[in-house]
């Protein structure tokens, strides 16, 4: 593990970050690409246009509290995020998340981790790494989720079983 | 989707289609996306589609498609309305939607309950609104932590079926999993009446929470129940009506599957009968249903609305979340829906405080967000 490895570049939100935030009502009739620019535009105008590929969003409590819109997600994936660390999710938005591939790790310790500090993620032990400090501990994700999520979301993942059944007949 | 996958709905009759979101069509992307949905409704001869006449929570009940004991999902958070009915019913994504269509299966986290037990009955000018608000305010918008709520006791029991689906409603945004009401001669007698002919009493019986389940308990006492209002932008911002008294706004909006079900708009005519709104503000009014306007019509509850000066808006989701109609901005608004989340009626500079449909009516009357009780004494 050497420092090239903490690739994952820190955004901090506070808590009850809901779906209007991230996915704002009014260009909802937009495709995901349009509506990605205001992603979070009403909290942290700065977040849609700096934030690069790999970068994670670290947030409180109730993260994607709100209405089942998947967008809410979906402009995340849109924007490059590599996953959500939160204390807590609203449920809606944890299945939504997956199933557009989102990884959503909960972590009691999420607010530990500081704006624009750089974290590694092991998966197999559901660790962060942070450098110098001591890990961070995640609940495990299960299985047939992180399948989904590997897939790149649920169609994926119904197209690779279809494919496999279609392949053994 | 389904053709990307090659695949077909896995039982069409077990599929009911509502367009409510971006009806009446008001520019050319709303009308592309109801296009959609249109032409895929015809080119899948789908045998239940509701086009324009009402939002869905409100729609699929009254067209007899919900009854107790049934699983069922919803492309939209406010699905838990259909637990008013003893359904396990939840809102989810379209793409976990379009798995549903394609395998007829979901995952569920088997969840713990929580009972809210309410007991005594409530206050005239007070209503579940109220009693939902109270507990948002209570235990905050993720305090359901995607559990079952089970409503209960006998403030449920005296309540109407419509209520009962004003308290299921919001248990989204407690944010539980499903909110449960368990089915009783009041819920039989409103089904029958939606065309669910073969329900028997007996059947619900099965229905009920166990007596040895393992419950985490709240109670809650009716009589003492002030009037809720939540301050922006949050629903769980709520406390008595008392602590608002006397503040200007500019809209009140009595709308949503949340608040304008023919329950809600008797409500808000009982403050209005004979009366007209204050010149301070606009009274709109968008109900949720087409069955539910009839018969608002019928009952001369529409009327009321009318005389008291109120702007009737289509039978869809409306301005609740900027899709259809929008406030101004910068417009202070009182309103019978769910949520107030900033910049969710459209204008990220509106204010929206969120009350009972008699706590909005009272507010129009006055100009001023006004305890209802005090109107209808």
């Amino acid at each position: 593990m050497n420092a090239g490895n903490f690739v994952h570049r820190i955004w901090r939100f506070g808590s009850d970050i809901d779906t209007d935030q991230l996915a704002p009502g009014a260009y909802m009739q937009l495709g995901i690409p349009e509506i990605a620019p205001h992603c979070l535009e009403s909290v942290r105008p700065d977040f849609a246009s700096g934030v690069k590929t790999g970068d994670i969003l670290v947030a409180g409590e109730n993260f994607g509290i709100g209405s089942s819109r998947e967008q809410a997600a979906s402009v995340l994936v849109c924007l490059g995020v590599k996953a959500v660390i939160a204390p807590s999710y609203s449920g809606l938005f944890f299945r939504n998340a997956f199933n557009v591939g989102l990884l959503l790790l909960t972590c009691a310790q999420a607010d530990q981790l500081q704006e624009g500090e750089h974290i590694q993620l092991d998966l197999k032990n559901w660790q962060i790494h942070r450098g110098a400090s001591q890990p961070l501990f995640c609940t495990p994700v299960p299985e047939f989720l992180m399948e989904i999520v590997s897939a790149g979301g649920l169609l994926n993942h119904l197209k690779a079983l279809q494919n496999k059944s279609r392949g053994t007949h | 989707m389904l053709e990307a996958l090659n695949a077909e709905v896995w039982d069409k009759s077990r599929v009911v289609l509502v367009m409510d979101h971006y009806v009446p069509e008001k520019d050319a992307g709303s009308r592309k996306i109801v296009q959609i949905a249109r032409d895929w409704a015809r080119d899948q001869s789908l045998p239940y589609v509701y086009d324009g006449i009402g939002i869905c929570h409100v729609v699929l009940p009254q067209k007899g498609h919900i009854r107790p004991g049934m699983f069922c999902v919803g492309g939209d958070s406010h699905s838990p309305t259909g637990g008013a009915f003893g359904a396990y019913m939840f809102g989810i994504g379209s793409t976990e939607m379009l798995g549903v269509l394609v395998t007829g299966q979901i995952w569920v986290r088997v969840p713990e309950t929580i009972e809210m037990h309410w007991s005594g009955p409530l206050q005239h000018g007070v209503m579940a609104k109220d009693m939902i608000l109270l507990m948002l305010g209570r235990f905050g918008m993720n305090g359901g932590n995607y559990q079952a709520i089970e409503f209960s006791g006998e403030t449920i029991r005296g309540l109407s079926m419509q209520e009962r689906m004003t308290l299921s409603n919001m248990s989204a945004e407690l944010g539980s999993q499903v909110g449960l009401i368990a089915p009783d001669q009041t819920t039989v007698e409103w089904l029958r009446s939606a065309g669910v002919s073969d329900l028997a009493i007996d059947e619900i019986k099965n229905f009920t929470t166990d007596d040895d389940a393992s419950v985490t308990h709240y109670e809650f006492d009716a009589t003492r129940l002030d009037p809720q209002v939540a301050a922006p932008h949050s629903p769980a911002n709520a406390t008595s009506v008392k602590v608002h008294h006397g503040l200007a706004f500019d809209v009140a909006y009595i709308g949503a599957c949340t608040g304008a079900k023919l329950h809600d708009l008797q409500a808000a005519a009982d403050c209005l009968r004979g009366h007209r709104i204050s010149p301070r503000t606009q009274l709109m009014v968008a109900p949720a249903s087409l069955e539910d306007q009839r018969a608002a019509e019928a009952d001369g509850t529409m009327e009321i609305l009318r005389q008291a000066g109120a702007q009737l808006l289509p039978n869809a989701c409306g301005a609740c979340a900027g899709y259809g109609a929008t406030i101004p901005d910068g417009a202070r608004v009182i309103a019978t829906t769910a949520r107030n989340f900033k910049g969710r009626m459209g204008s990220p500079s509106s204010e929206v405080f969120l009350a009972s449909p008699y706590t909005v009516a009272a507010s129009a009357l006055r100009g001023v967000i006004t305890d209802p009780r005090e109107v209808l004494a």
